[in-house]
């Protein structure tokens, strides 16, 4: 499943789209993310559960802001969290 | 203050029940509550077939109307809460169902819902909520593949009408209809905040528009703003709306005409897509407890 966290205002599109078929909850993007921006939760999607990464509660309707840091206007744009997916199940639409 | 008390918002709140079931003989007993920004519903089905539901406002505590909306649906059928074999809560309440055993999101339950409401050719859902607006992709079991949820702003909600509608004072059941009954269409207002919104269909009545007319601005801006959010997940047909704005034909035409694809028609009121979808995922999480699955 392709869940897209985010939104959309009078600027632009704002979504992180965590696809949970590649994710395996290691975890790793919640780590390296210096803004708290992700955790990993409790599968809601599905009666076998397990574990998936998602955009925070707190965060959800900010991420043009909270992930601004890391989105540097020039020079080489290196996102920790999508460069610490091994899986590679993190895009940022933006 | 206004001399005519009346409420145009206010939509019709009701219960159901199947005749010639009984539970009496049923295997299982599953519920599902859908406790909404704005309409709480509870879903009673007997082995996986829907038998009893309600749909009612939802008020200031979650966990009362959450009782308030199960024992209306199981009133008048015998039933009581403790026949209930497995309940399951959904909706921005969910946490605050106090019988039920798990909670599972809307997004999932929309899906599974809307399967059982339409048939499992669906493959698209958009459920315009109360406050927020969801587009949905779903495989043939009803299986959410891919999902966007807006709950930023309350434009392109049912909120966003229930405010219009007492703005124009024309009542929420005739809102969508009368919006149709322009010659063209207008040009939308601002479709990023309902506020604005609000406040710019107030300034075009000012010019002396129509309110059919200006009720045609809003329901545009509204579907743009929708088919915005559902060209993002992309469209995929079968294609049905659920959720209260879902019997909206103001919107409903309005989709048809600027998608290119017409909505399926609903066989149950698609306001209960969630409570049925949360009472067929209960049946299975009680098989899975008995050990048949």
């Amino acid at each position: 499943m392709k869940a897209h966290y985010g939104y959309k205002d009078g600027s632009g599109d704002y979504f992180i789209i965590i696809d949970t078929d590649k994710c395996n909850g290691c975890q790793k993007c919640v780590e390296v993310c210096p803004y708290g921006v992700l955790e990993i939760i409790e599968d809601e999607f599905d009666i076998e559960g397990g574990s998936m990464a998602a955009v925070t509660e707190e965060h959800r309707k900010k991420i043009k802001y909270s992930c601004g840091p890391c989105k540097p206007i020039t020079g080489e744009r290196k996102l920790p969290c999508v460069l610490a997916c091994e899986a590679k199940a993190i895009i940022h639409s933006w | 203050m206004s001399d005519n008390p009346e409420e145009f918002w206010r939509w019709r709140e009701y219960r159901h029940t199947t005749p010639d079931m009984d539970w009496h003989n049923a295997k299982m007993i599953t519920a599902g509550v859908d406790i909404g920004s704005v309409g709480s519903k509870a879903a009673v089905m007997l082995d996986g077939e829907l038998y009893a539901y309600s749909a009612m406002r939802t008020g200031g505590v979650s966990e009362e109307t959450a009782i308030k909306a199960m024992n209306w649906a199981i009133e008048e059928t015998g039933l009581k809460t403790e026949n209930i074999n497995y309940v399951v809560g959904t909706g921005y309440g969910r946490v605050n169902v106090p019988f039920a055993k798990r909670t599972i999101t809307e997004i999932a339950c929309h899906a599974r819902g809307a399967h059982y409401i339409y048939g499992p050719t669906v493959r698209t859902v958009l459920d315009i909520g109360g406050q927020d607006c969801k587009a949905i992709r779903c495989d043939e079991k009803g299986k959410v593949m891919s999902f966007l949820m807006n709950d930023k702003c309350a434009a392109g909600t049912g909120r966003g009408l229930e405010v219009f509608a007492d703005l124009i004072r024309t009542p929420i059941e005739e809102l969508g209809k009368t919006s149709l009954n322009v010659e063209n269409e207008p040009q939308p207002v601002s479709n990023t905040c309902v506020i604005f919104a609000k406040a710019e269909s107030v300034a075009l009545l000012r010019q002396g528009w129509q309110k059919e007319k200006v009720s045609a601005a809003y329901h545009l801006a509204m579907v743009n703003r929708i088919i915005d959010l559902l060209t993002k997940v992309g469209i995929e047909k079968d294609f049905v709306v659920t959720g209260g704005v879902a019997k909206n034909p103001g919107i409903i035409t309005r989709l048809e005409r600027n998608l290119g694809i017409k909505p399926l028609e609903p066989k149950l009121d698609p306001i209960l897509a969630g409570a049925i979808g949360s009472a067929l995922f209960a049946k299975a999480l009680y098989e899975k407890e008995l050990g048949l699955r």
